[in-house]
């Protein structure tokens, strides 16, 4: 029974089975690390025909599917390559049986592609129908059509190899992948497809762009969003139903999908995000394939897939704009300043209670910690760790386990944030309702957004409050110049 | 048309199968995780490699640990890449499901140069063929006999009903408002990963038993039905399983009937059987008492005529 299951999943992908016929496999070395410098040649200089053949088609369609994966991520459709690379089963053994019926000999591939191309696209529509009219969502929409539209092709494949006289065996494996590697026809297929879908890709950016970012804004403008939605769908059952038959299931859906999603970690930009992730995947197909050509027993399609993967972790751990390095320095940069904010503004709220109680002008002098420790829930060595890196940022002249005493700058900082801090909870207060569009800036940045009118009247609200003033550091500077 | 005993069995264990998927679906479809089960169908490769690698054998139980194993993984490593790299939760299922089958290929090659293809009996599932593996054991002086596949997929269904039946409230919660789950203080991260080991176990046993086909549809169509017909969960579950043992019988029942009408041989079970949740699915489309197409219709055109 296990081994059933074994051969259940390798059938469909013959592709993934078959290291390239290249110059590697050829000869007799048996150790998997089997390396020479001339194959290596050979092989990068495409001198072999095959070799040449599925490098070159793999990364063009590594190109084609990177950038129209790219809009499938951003309408969080990723695993649609999934749903119709089922759906196309049902679509090869009607296209058979019809052929068949009029006498041809049934495995006429364009009509077999015809066949599962519609099937494919079928399957799409329905998706689409079951999402917009039930409360169904995308996932178990494309997870219906998968499971039942496979079904009824599975089923009807069995009954087609029991009529009799009509030659049927093998047919799946005309749509998934080809026992035999890529032949020059697919790379025609696969041109043809890849100019089709990069042109389209071009010529409605800014419509599809549209669509993915905001339908529902398309729709009022008036841009037939349906009619997109198509188009893109179209699209992407040809990219699928071609990446089908050439590489098989799981690597067409794997370059719909990891390209583009590693692509998302370098940019923000949509023009960006599609270059790259065409770069992507186009780099994916051919080191894949590349590697599969120089080492043995290394499957073209698996290999790829593998690289297309690795790709995508260095991404996801070093991209410049989403990658996890870049958002914890980030994360840790505002921590680190917020943190700073809050030792300074509570400093100073303690040099000016202290002034208070004696009853003079606030003035610079040590500061006991367990005083600054009352004022926020700070854990004692977070304190610790502020004092110290406030101190090596010249912003307290020196400390002991009982005091800190800022220094010059430091005080006037103190104050500087402490009054910004008044002045945007002074302006919450008194503008609450249209505030929530300037919250978002820093603290320091009071006087550039709020202008010099609303500061004045804040500040001499401020001198009437239980707050404290404190005169603007810069006011003095200013009136001199 | 004739039923013979091997029927029942084929019936039954279809049955069972298709409940034990439908119960953890219901929750999959809440979650919108429904292509889980596509993702572990295709991801446990690796783990059934390297359990032939370990242990040298084809045995059941290795390859069903290997597999159960990395049917978790996956849910983990999905789970991971959504959180902490923002990326959309289909297109990271999509890359682990991918990676983890590429992986899994290239290990099996590495171990054994020569993988046997036989593309006659495969993707079709082995439903038909669970009746000839029987288990036979005694109890009270009587001698029972059941299919191996029956007995396994009994078992997995009175582990999920049992469960399902302790954590209801928690999984409930959970999946409906994550955040009223954290302030009752419930652990929604420890729920999902509990409920996705529980697709993983359940996948990996019924694909083992009876065939890929009838695991993934069973694990989306029969809950997606019940979901369109009802708003109550509990009602909702035994909907879907009402549901996915009328698409056992059904499917059976059509996978012989329909080829003879065209005077052919009977056609694959389970594949029948998705194919008949899928019907079963339409019925429940169009007529749905709420939000059917039919009512929805009708909704429309009354207030279309109220307007004028």
């Amino acid at each position: 029974m296990t081994s059933m299951l074994l051969k259940v999943l390798f059938v469909s992908f013959p592709f993934f089975l078959q290291p390239i016929l290249g110059s590697a496999s050829d000869h007799s070395g048996t150790s998997f690390i089997h390396f020479n410098f001339k194959d290596f040649l050979e092989v990068i200089s495409l001198a072999n025909y095959n070799t040449r053949l599925v490098i070159l088609s793999t990364s063009i369609l590594g190109i084609a599917s990177g950038s129209i994966g790219s809009f499938l991520l951003l309408r969080k459709r990723s695993l649609i390559g999934d749903a119709i690379s089922h759906a196309c089963l049902p679509g090869i053994g009607i296209a058979f049986l019809i052929m068949t019926a009029l006498g041809n000999t049934g495995k006429f591939l364009p009509g077999l592609l015809l066949g599962a191309s519609i099937s494919g696209f079928v399957g799409v529509l329905v998706v689409m129908a079951i999402r917009n009219t039930t409360k169904l969502k995308d996932d178990a929409a494309m997870g219906i059509v998968l499971s039942i539209f496979f079904g009824l092709g599975v089923a009807l494949l069995r009954i087609i190899t029991e009529i009799p006289g009509a030659s049927a065996a093998g047919l799946e494996s005309f749509i998934y992948g080809k026992t035999a590697s890529i032949v020059l026809y697919d790379f025609w297929l696969i041109s043809l497809v890849a100019i089709l879908v990069t042109v389209a890709s071009f010529i409605l950016l800014k419509e599809w762009t549209l669509l993915c970012f905001d339908s529902g804004y398309a729709a009022t403008q008036g841009w037939p969003v349906y009619a997109l939605d198509l188009s893109l769908l179209v699209g992407i059952t040809l990219v699928t139903v071609i990446g089908l038959q050439s590489v098989g299931l799981i690597l067409i859906i794997a370059f719909l999908i990891i390209p583009p999603s590693a692509a998302r970690f370098w940019t923000e930009n949509l023009k960006k995000m599609l270059i790259i992730s065409s770069v992507l995947g186009g780099l994916s197909g051919w080191v894949g394939a590349t590697m599969s050509a120089l080492f043995q027993n290394l499957p073209a399609g698996a290999v790829i897939v593998l690289v297309a993967t690795t790709i995508f972790i260095f991404s996801m751990l070093f991209g410049t704009s989403r990658g996890l390095l870049i958002r914890f320095i980030k994360h840790t940069k505002l921590n680190r300043k917020i943190g700073r904010d809050h030792l300074m503004h509570s400093s100073y709220e303690v040099l000016e209670e202290m002034a208070m109680h004696e009853n003079r002008m606030i003035n610079n002098q040590k500061i006991k910690r367990s005083r600054l420790l009352q004022r926020r829930s700070w854990m004692d060595t977070e304190l610790k760790s502020l004092i110290h890196t406030s101190k090596k940022n010249g912003l307290i002249e020196r400390y002991t386990d009982e005091y800190i005493l800022l220094g010059e700058a430091g005080f006037a900082e103190a104050a500087r944030t402490t009054r910004n801090h008044r002045l945007w909870e002074m302006y919450l207060i008194e503008y609450a309702e249209v505030a929530p569009t300037n919250v978002d800036r820093g603290a320091d940045l009071v006087e550039h957004v709020l202008g010099a009118d609303i500061v004045r009247m804040l500040e001499s609200k401020m001198k009437t409050s239980p707050y404290m003033y404190i005169p603007n550091p810069h006011s003095e500077s200013e009136g001199l110049s | 048309m004739e039923w013979y005993n091997l029927d029942t069995w084929i019936v039954i264990t279809g049955a069972l199968c298709a409940s034990a998927c439908a119960i953890p679906g219901c929750f999959l479809v809440l979650r919108q995780m429904s292509m889980m089960g596509d993702a572990i169908s295709h991801a446990v490769l690796p783990g059934l490699a390297i359990a032939f690698m370990i242990t040298g054998s084809r045995s059941s139980l290795s390859m069903f640990v290997g597999a159960a194993v990395v049917g978790v993984l996956t849910a983990l490593f999905s789970q991971w890449i959504s959180q902490f790299g923002k990326v959309d939760r289909g297109a990271s299922m999509g890359i682990v499901f991918t990676s983890l089958f590429a992986l899994g290929l290239i290990l099996i090659v590495q171990a054994s140069n020569h993988v046997e293809l036989d593309a006659s009996c495969v993707l079709y599932g082995a439903l038909e063929l669970t009746p000839l593996d029987l288990w036979q054991w005694e109890f009270l002086g009587l001698s029972f006999k059941a299919p191996r596949a029956a007995c396994v997929l009994a078992t997995i269904l009175v582990i999920n009903i049992t469960v399902i039946g302790i954590f209801y409230k928690e999984f409930k919660i959970s999946s409906f408002d994550p955040a009223l789950a954290k302030t009752l203080g419930i652990h929604s991260g420890l729920i999902h990963y509990l409920l996705m080991t529980m697709v993983a176990i359940t996948t990996v046993a019924a694909f083992e038993a009876v065939g890929s086909i009838i695991v993934i549809a069973m694990l989306v169509v029969p809950a997606a039905t019940a979901y369109l017909l009802t708003e109550n969960l509990v009602i909702m579950m035994f909907v879907s399983v009402f549901f996915s043992i009328a698409a056992a019988i059904l499917g059976h029942i059509s996978a012989i009937l329909v080829p003879s009408w065209f005077g052919l041989n009977s056609t694959s079970s389970s594949a029948m059987i998705a194919v008949m949740a899928g019907c079963l699915f339409l019925i429940a489309w169009i007529f749905a008492p709420k939000q059917g197409l039919l009512q929805n219709y009708f909704i429309k055109s009354k207030s279309h005529n109220k307007a004028r």
